[in-house]
């Protein structure tokens, strides 16, 4: 995603990061959706209500067969089809998104009509916690516990930090889980970058009636010792030397993690 | 107990209706609402998405015969226009239904980015357009609908002028393969005589030919304009066309070029503001071909409008009878004036 970003000289550094392992638990280990899945109306849906990560977003695609991670060196190049934010263009993609506050309801629909038609598919949409002052949200949060969709997990990035900075000093939407439950939904608060806490949470059987949301506790920047809770790499693209250090900083990571598991 | 409204017609369009046997329809919104019905009666993916707006959408009989077919979203707009997005993106055929002046203004980003960016070929239902609200005032009236959303790709723009042609676009809105945007008013009109046709996806509906003056109008206002024409007729020796042009966007150029070609003036009248409507999409048109015919654009000027009901607020505004006629006859007059006829 890093090396995406630094050939496009563009894109949601920090936002992507937090996200990375939500997505990646969901595509590998949740949605079972793949390039041949995309054209059955029972599949299950994932939508990117906050847009603004969509590096995070392609690069899952990539691996799980959408298209060559190559073509993800156009992004943002003249004519490609790899918008800075999600398009219907990119294989997978389900709705465009990068107005905030939109894929709640769009959600809504594609539950909805999934209970109507009794066919059993499950809907998922990652939020921003910024995103959430969006009146919108709760215009749908409302409807989804109206209608019973027990097929809607929302999930949302609680990285706690918004372009301008704190998400509590900016304007508070916190607490946010009281304000879920206060509107009929199940709260599940986990640590976002846990795969196993993300992964239960997602495929536990949800409260009959309840819709989910999952509370992902997450760090911005996660991975990167310097971007990592610092609001200004929100779409700081790394220069050539943070570039170098980001990517020895993961490399090292890694080599830890197979160590591990060897 | 309120005093009835006044008529929408004087005395003297009364007796030209008359005596051009028009009869008396009902208002399109019913008539919206009972096509709706029928398609899904016949059709178990259409749905009708509502924002507290059953009742005035005349959508009742729908919920009562349909309940499985009708969501409620509460008052909701731009929560309505999402789900919408979700519902079609899903497979259903759905017609979100909502008064105009909420559903175009409060939700316009979702109808850009959820519904025409994303391509899902939701039918959005403006109703109670334009002043149909008349005195309940400004917040209620959507005389801006055209024009946001003409500056929108991907969205077909249909203001129906009566009873046959909003059963038309009804039809082709259940067979659309991209999003649609009706516009109903609420007013029992006449229905119109049609010179062959009936109701054509995105093409104009000509209501009388006519040579000297052409009148481009839509919606309600397309009565007027062929109560006008026929007022010029018998007493001024005039001929003038009336074209019904529903279909704000994709425009039909090719009739709005025909009637600038064939005749001496074009004259448009819709509900709507005088910026960025039918008549300003004619005007670009027309400009860029090349044409040349003295042009007005007739419908509400840069204001809040004066207060009254729908009729009188028309009337106020030039778009009547008389009206249009004095429009019609100043412009012939000044044309010939400057051509030296």
């Amino acid at each position: 995603m890093l090396r995406i970003i630094k050939h496009a000289g563009a894109g949601h550094t920090g936002g992507g990061l937090s996200a990375l392992d939500i997505l990646a638990v969901l595509y590998n280990r949740v949605l079972d959706v793949t390039p041949a899945s995309m054209g059955d109306v029972r599949r299950n849906r994932y939508v990117q209500s906050k847009g603004h990560c969509v590096e995070a977003l392609y690069v899952v695609l990539a691996e799980r067969g959408f298209f060559p991670v190559a073509e993800l060196d156009t992004l943002c190049q003249y004519q490609s089809h790899f918008v800075g934010h999600p398009t219907r263009k990119v294989p997978g993609v389900e709705q465009n998104t990068g107005a905030l506050g939109h894929g709640l309801s769009f959600c809504v629909g594609l539950a909805l009509a999934s209970k109507m038609d009794d066919i059993g598919s499950r809907v998922f949409t990652l939020l921003g916690d910024g995103e959430l002052t969006e009146g919108s949200n709760w215009e749908a949060a409302m409807t989804a516990s109206h209608y019973k969709l027990d097929n809607l997990v929302a999930i949302v990035d609680h990285n706690t930090l918004q372009i301008t900075g704190r998400t509590r000093d900016v304007c508070s939407n916190e607490p946010l889980d009281e304000k879920f439950r206060a509107f009929g939904w199940q709260v599940r608060d986990v640590d976002g970058h846990d795969l196993a806490a993300l992964t239960a949470a997602f495929l536990d059987p949800p409260t009959p009636g309840l819709p989910t949301v999952v509370i992902a506790n997450t760090t911005k920047g996660r991975g990167v010792s310097f971007m990592e809770d610092v609001a200004k790499w929100h779409h700081g693209v790394p220069d050539d030397a943070q570039y170098a250090k980001a990517l020895e900083e993961i490399d090292a990571a890694l080599a830890g993690l197979q160590e591990t598991a060897a | 107990m309120s005093a009835p409204a006044p008529s929408m017609y004087s005395p003297a369009a009364q007796q030209r209706a008359a005596a051009l046997g028009l009869r008396t329809g009902r208002p399109n919104l019913e008539v919206f609402a009972e096509t709706v019905l029928e398609l899904g009666r016949q059709d178990s993916q259409v749905l009708v998405v509502t924002s507290d707006s059953r009742g005035s959408g005349k959508l009742v009989p729908f919920g009562q015969a349909l309940p499985k077919q009708i969501v409620e979203v509460g008052i909701a707009e731009q929560n309505l226009v999402g789900i919408a997005a979700g519902l079609g993106a899903a497979g259903k055929r759905v017609f979100a239904v909502s008064p105009a002046c909420f559903l175009t203004a409060r939700s316009l980003e979702q109808i850009k980015a959820d519904i025409a960016y994303s391509d899902h070929p939701v039918t959005l239902v403006g109703i109670s357009a334009g002043v149909s609200y008349g005195a309940l005032g400004s917040t209620h009236h959507s005389l801006h609908d055209l024009a946001a959303l003409r500056a929108i790709n991907n969205i077909d723009v249909v203001v129906p002028a009566d009873n046959t042609e909003t059963r038309g676009a009804v039809l082709a809105a259940h067979e659309a393969a991209h999003p649609v945007y009706l516009r109903f008013g609420k007013a029992p009109l006449y229905d119109l005589p049609d010179l062959g046709g009936g109701f054509q996806p995105r093409r104009a509906r000509v209501l009388r030919e006519g040579r000297d003056v052409a009148f481009i109008a839509n919606g309600e206002t397309a009565i007027h304009a062929l109560l006008a024409a026929a007022e010029l007729e018998a007493t001024a020796g005039l001929s003038c066309r009336v074209l019904s042009l529903h279909t704000v966007r994709p425009l039909d150029d090719e009739a709005v070029l025909r009637a600038a070609a064939d005749c001496r003036a074009v004259i448009t009248v819709e509900e709507h503001m005088v910026h960025g409507g039918l008549g300003e999409a004619c005007a670009g048109l027309l400009m860029q071909s090349g044409a040349r015919a003295p042009f007005r654009i007739v419908g509400i000027p840069d204001e809040y409008t004066v207060t009254g009901s729908q009729a009188d607020i028309f009337r106020h505004y030039g778009i009547s009878m008389e009206g249009l006629s004095r429009t019609a006859a100043d412009l012939v007059a000044t044309a010939a004036t400057r051509s030296g006829q």
